[in-house]
């Protein structure tokens, strides 16, 4: 009993931190979402159902699906990147070269998100470090537009979320129990096949993580789009990002992101569907 | 209206850490505590970089009473912060005028008296006409300016930009090579003005054929820019820009660079000083607010941050090559008040933003 008792006390510290951080904030979106706009800002504390019917003009499910879209796109690109990377580095390297390699993925989130984009910038712009490069070696005549496009928002995404793909893909992999492969290789599997029926969905909690952490943070983005599409288009994130900020309508800008925390939770469940078919099939390492 | 650079943005992150560190961190000092008999601190709500660095030991040295500086990031931030905070906690903030209006209706600043601020003298009569507090009843002005077009006249050959329409239809050899503002208030304006229409207007049609000749213009933009547009011309992406006057300035190399302020008109944006509601400093604050207007702290703004000042005395000492090599700071007190001053939008400010948002999310 008691030692039952010292274990929920080891749960406090993050459970006042997930209470504090994330419910308290949540609630009161929550709650906003439901009032009028103030004139400065804040929250008029009259009751209106006018935000939801607002956020369902096709106006606003136009930027909803277009972010969809990118994000979409963003993840299935990290996903194709990610997967042979990890696959790779959990199967195929040295205990010392998987260090290293793990060491590399992490390395860009020593620097600032922010400058990181921005450097894309420089390399991608017209008079960019590529463009000149090019034309340089007499490749082009003209500069290519790479920047301040659809092309280079989810160039950017990809960059900037590829390790959230390769981090948990590799961890699935790595716990992957070797002897089921090699079982399979001996019961006459060839490798694509083993791929298909043995590695990948073993590895499906990994890929369904990584999707949803690529996929989350893509959908909210707001420099990205700002910087490197040049503004040209918005995602959901800067239409919250504009509606808090400029429009100074708390609000709708609350009715906005909660749109973004309903996808969210849809996948997470998506996420715990996937995890009990593997824990079904009673191969989970 | 905005007043930092990237580069400057940098150096307040910086000058944050350390009046952190020299204020201990708190910020709770609100409750002015008396230095000697009758000195106060001053609890005054700012933006970055925006007053001279060294303004709090002259104050103290002129008047006894020390300051402590609020850092705001945006006019959204410091009404939020006001807003926020029990009356009292301020006695200066520094706000742009449609917000400092809106305020005012609010009732949520004090009146002014005008016999505690005998600087007001040296202020431009324009000053004192600005739409949003004619007689400077509430609000003092502190900088102010203008939009319009920036180019680059080293690599614009054939066409003479003169005109909001340059931007909006422009010529083969600028098109693909321009940016505009994305911030709402003035994306609108370049279409609202070339329409004949206010810069403030709420009015559903007005906005919607604005939103399209917005859209229209969309298909030959480099980007929306509100932020670094300068570095755009330094590069050579972009030839011409729809820029606030300011900055302009923050160019490479200013002699390339050409100012134009369309003839179909444009904003005025003020940045003042007003005394929160309930402040209970009031003797000092007035005495800060005229603290400011000597001419040498207008000059730091002007010498500085490359904007204009309401102050005529501190423009008149100016050393004149500064409005030869940047243009815009030459731009008159007439001038200036001939373009539309910003207001609050109140309940029409849902439509503006709509219609804004319309042109954002258009393919």
């Amino acid at each position: 009993m008691s030692r039952w008792r010292d274990g929920r006390l080891t749960l406090v510290p993050a459970f006042a931190w997930w209470a504090i951080f994330l419910i308290t904030p949540i609630a009161l979106v929550l709650v906003s979402s439901f009032f009028r706009r103030g004139t400065f800002s804040g929250v008029v504390y009259d009751f209106t159902l006018d935000n939801y019917v607002r956020a369902l003009d096709p106006l606003y499910l136009g930027v909803l699906g277009y972010s969809v879209r990118i994000a979409f796109i963003t993840t299935v690109i990290c996903l194709l990147i990610g997967f042979p990377a990890a696959y790779f580095i959990a199967t195929r390297s040295s205990a010392r070269v998987r260090t290293a390699l793990l060491v590399l993925v992490v390395l860009p989130f020593l620097t600032n998100f922010l400058i990181r984009t921005y450097a894309w910038i420089v390399l991608l712009n017209r008079e960019g470090v590529i463009n000149q490069g090019l034309r340089g070696v007499g490749l082009i005549d003209a500069p290519l537009d790479l920047l301040y496009n659809d092309f280079a928002v989810v160039l950017g995404l990809v960059y900037g979320y590829l390790p959230l793909m390769i981090l948990p893909v590799y961890a699935a992999l790595e716990r992957l129990n070797p002897d089921v492969r090699e079982a399979a290789l001996d019961l006459g599997a060839r490798p694509l096949r083993i791929l298909r029926t043995v590695t990948l969905p073993l590895a499906l909690p990994g890929i369904v993580a990584g999707c949803i952490f690529v996929f989350v943070p893509s959908l909210g983005n707001f420099p990205v789009p700002q910087l490197l599409g040049g503004g040209r288009r918005i995602m959901i994130g800067n239409l919250v990002n504009q509606q808090f900020l400029e429009a100074r309508d708390w609000p709708f800008g609350s009715t906005l992101a909660l749109l973004i925390i309903a996808i969210l939770l849809i996948l997470l469940v998506v996420q715990a569907r996937a995890l009990r078919r593997t824990r079904e099939i009673g191969l989970d390492g | 209206m905005r007043r930092t650079t990237p580069f400057m943005r940098l150096a307040a992150v910086t000058t944050m850490a350390i009046i952190a560190a020299s204020c201990g961190l708190g910020g709770s000092g609100a409750s002015g505590v008396p230095q000697a008999t009758g000195a106060v601190t001053l609890q005054v709500m700012n933006f970055a970089n925006y007053m001279p660095e060294d303004i709090g030991v002259r104050f103290m040295a002129a008047t006894g009473h020390d300051i402590q500086v609020t850092l705001t990031s945006s006019n959204e931030d410091a009404i939020a912060k006001l807003g926020a905070s029990p009356a009292g906690t301020y006695d200066i903030a520094f706000i742009t005028n449609p917000f400092a209006e809106g305020l005012n209706k609010a009732g949520k600043l004090e009146a002014l008296d005008h016999s505690k601020i005998p600087n007001m003298s040296n202020l431009y009569p324009e000053a004192t006409q600005i739409a949003t507090d004619p007689g400077n009843k509430f609000s003092v002005p502190y900088s102010w300016g203008t939009t319009g077009i920036c180019y680059r006249s080293d690599l614009v050959k054939e066409t003479e930009i003169d005109s909001w329409k340059d931007l909006l239809e422009p010529s083969a050899e600028l098109a693909g090579k321009i940016t505009m503002m994305d911030e709402e208030r003035w994306l609108m304006i370049p279409a609202l003005k070339v329409l004949g229409h206010s810069a403030n207007s709420t009015n559903a049609d007005e906005l919607s054929a604005a939103a399209d000749l917005l859209i229209k213009a969309k298909s030959t933009l480099l980007g929306y820019d509100a932020e670094t547009f300068y570095t755009k011309l330094d590069s050579g992406e972009a030839l011409a820009v729809h820029a606030w006057d300011g900055w302009c300035n923050y160019v490479q190399d200013p002699s390339t660079m050409v100012w134009v302020l369309p003839p179909e008109g444009s904003d005025l944006f003020v940045d003042t000083m007003v005394i929160p509601k309930g402040s209970p400093r009031l003797a000092a604050a007035h005495a800060f607010i005229d603290f400011i207007l000597k001419p040498e702290n207008g000059q730091w703004v002007a010498e500085n941050i490359l904007y204009k000042v309401p102050n005529k005395a501190a423009m008149d000492a100016l050393d004149p090559s500064l409005l030869t090599t940047y243009p815009n700071m030459a731009i008159t007190p007439a001038d200036l008040l001939k373009q539309e001053s910003l207001r609050d939008l109140g309940e029409g400010q849902t439509r503006f933003s709509d219609a804004a948002t319309r042109v954002k999310a258009a393919p």
